[in-house]
């Protein structure tokens, strides 16, 4: 199972940067197609706030991939150690 | 097992949390709940459609805020203590609806209307973000272990009351302001959508009054005793490898999921049956208001079990549910709200003309009403808005609204959808404030367990209905192509939390 979520790790990584290549593909699309202040306004808001939940999905992928989420903590002073 | 004051003072506690998160829902939602109403009074009218999706974005901006007061409330919370930062993010909240409900429409003030409006949003975004996390951790943290789940899902309810009460008072509201239906509406559209807003000081002056009488969480003031509070607990949160792996769990794993399942379950379902399926407005709100009320105990009971089964598989069970079920329930709302199959029964069709004079100008408003029942029911009614010139001639600006009111055995079948699709909000939901408190340490909790929660339902949660819409317009051969948002995000939720997610309930929290 530890190889498996491992891997996965690995796989969210990937997901991540294509989600958000294919977000920033469809937003140049959109306001290139209605260059209004609305339709810039509306991308630009996905397009910055999935920017760091990108990274933190990056992070979230890195880490698995090294194995952190191979044993999960049950107390504080696993976590805090 | 707990002792009769115990439970007495468990109840005192869930009581005071509740309602004053209660409160801060509703305030919230009756601006999502009045966009329409409220795109036309602060919004620039270049067609429906944009000054929709204006409020929609405003809405949006009031939840993309809401990680932030998580991080700037959390950290009090950490430093101060979980009672007087839950009671600043009440005045807060408070006092900005009251001010949102006192500013002049765009046709007065111009474009400071609508930026008074965002700044107000954002402010009550930023409280909401501060809210939530200390009213589940100072339940959580008065809680016996085995009964957390049980005791935290009273807070769980709360977001579901809170928008049952702020439909409640809109649709009261909108049908008192005169005695005949059609006034009553118009005067509701010009000035009266303010009074629930103005109604939320009654509210938030109450919940004051009794969360000044509880006292500091048993835990955190223990800890405070101890001198072992955090010094910088967003540094914690999120520079600590070992806190931000669980961090990053608790939004991809779970709270990223829930969050797009509740505003799928609750809001997008309003407002598919209102702009797809043309559901009328007092039908729309009736409908949610029964589901919701059937709904809403299986937010405790869920809760409850999640105590004896484990958090997880609930949480997991209501995304799956979702993912597989979401385009076949959307699929029967549109078929029970078809008329295309059906005829017209010209016997019953009644079409009326109203023209009133609009003082001081030298035109009247003409509407045109055409009431059709079809033979499987439904009744729709088509008003054509004109302006009228003295010489009788009609300006080319018109608007047409089309309405439908479905037939009893519709109405209970649409109740039944809806209800379908709260259930997996409960089953998502209601364990979800006592799995946060739980996996992360008591210095830090509130901060911790905020962020994950308010960027799952904030972010990925709160732009449901904005996205929604928004493929709705981009891709418009499907009717159902708003869903695959919540479909996608749900499943890649259920994915991860599946794999990486622990059912172990963590039964000590005071560490």
């Amino acid at each position: 199972m530890n190889s498996f979520k491992r891997f996965m790790g690995l796989v969210w990584m990937v997901v991540g940067v294509v989600v958000y290549i294919i977000l920033l593909k469809t937003a140049i699309a959109q306001v290139s197609v209605k260059p209004m202040a609305d339709t810039i306004i509306q991308w630009s808001i996905f397009v910055i706030i999935f920017l760091p939940i990108t990274i933190g999905f990056l992070i979230f992928g890195w880490l698995a991939f090294n194995g952190a989420y191979d044993k999960l903590p049950i107390s504080s002073e696993e976590i805090e150690g | 097992m707990e002792s009769p004051a115990g439970k007495k003072q468990i109840r005192k506690v869930i009581f005071a949390s509740s309602v004053g998160t209660l409160i801060e829902w509703y305030d919230f939602y009756i601006f999502g709940s009045l966009a329409p109403i409220i795109a036309l009074q602060f919004f620039p009218k270049t067609n429906p459609t944009a000054a929709l999706l204006s409020t929609l974005a405003t809405f949006a901006a009031g939840f993309i805020v809401r990680p932030f007061g998580a991080l700037v409330f959390g950290r009090l919370g950490d430093k101060v203590g979980r009672k007087y930062t839950f009671l600043l993010t009440l005045v807060l909240m408070g006092g900005s609806t009251f001010a949102i409900g006192l500013i002049p429409g765009y046709e007065k003030i111009g474009f400071v209307a609508p930026l008074l409006v965002l700044l107000l949003r954002l402010i009550q975004g930023l409280a909401l973000g501060g809210e939530y996390g200390g009213a589940a951790t100072y339940v959580a943290e008065h809680s016996p272990d085995s009964k957390r789940g049980f005791y935290t899902s009273w807070i769980q309810t709360t977001a579901t009351l809170g928008l049952l009460l702020s439909l409640g008072i809109i649709l009261i509201t909108r049908q008192s302001m005169a005695p005949n239906s059609v006034d009553s509406i118009r005067i509701f559209e010009d000035w009266g959508w303010r009074i629930p807003f103005w109604f939320s000081v009654v509210l938030v002056g109450m919940s004051i009054y009794i969360r000044l009488k509880m006292h500091e969480s048993p835990v955190f003031s223990k800890l405070k005793a101890e001198g072992k509070t955090s010094i910088n607990p967003i540094k914690e949160s999120l520079m600590h490898r070992g806190n931000l792996k669980m961090v990053l769990l608790a939004l991809f794993g779970a709270t990223m999921g829930q969050g797009v399942v509740w505003y799928t379950g609750q809001f997008y379902a309003q407002t598919f049956l209102e702009n797809v399926c043309k559901v009328d407005f007092s039908q729309t709100r009736t409908i949610m208001i029964w589901a919701i009320i059937f709904a809403t105990p299986l937010f405790i009971f869920f809760g409850n079990l999640s105590d004896k089964v484990g958090r997880k598989w609930i949480i997991m069970s209501g995304l799956l549910l979702a993912v597989v079920l979401y385009r076949p329930i959307y699929h029967q709302m549109v078929n029970l709200t078809s008329t295309t199959e059906s005829v017209v029964d010209t016997g019953l069709t009644k079409i009326e003309r109203i023209i009133t004079p609009v003082s001081g100008k030298g035109y009247g408003l003409q509407t045109t009403s055409t009431l059709q029942t079809f033979t499987n029911g439904i009744i729709e009614k088509k008003v054509h808005m004109d302006t009228l010139l003295n010489d009788g001639s009609e300006k080319p600006q018109v608007t047409d609204r089309v309405s439908k009111q479905l037939p009893t055995d519709r109405y209970w079948m649409m109740i039944g959808l809806i209800f379908i699709q709260i259930l997996f909000v409960t089953m998502s939901y209601g364990p979800i404030a006592a799995f946060l408190v739980e996996i992360f340490p008591t210095k830090i909790r509130y901060t911790s367990m905020s962020l994950p929660y308010h960027l799952g339902n904030g972010v990925f949660g709160g732009l449901t209905p904005f996205i929604a819409v928004l493929l709705g317009t981009m891709y418009t051969g499907d009717l159902l192509v708003g869903l695959w948002y919540p479909i996608i995000v749900a499943g890649l939720c259920l994915v991860i939390g599946s794999i990486y997610l622990s059912n172990v309930v963590d039964k000590n929290i005071n560490d």
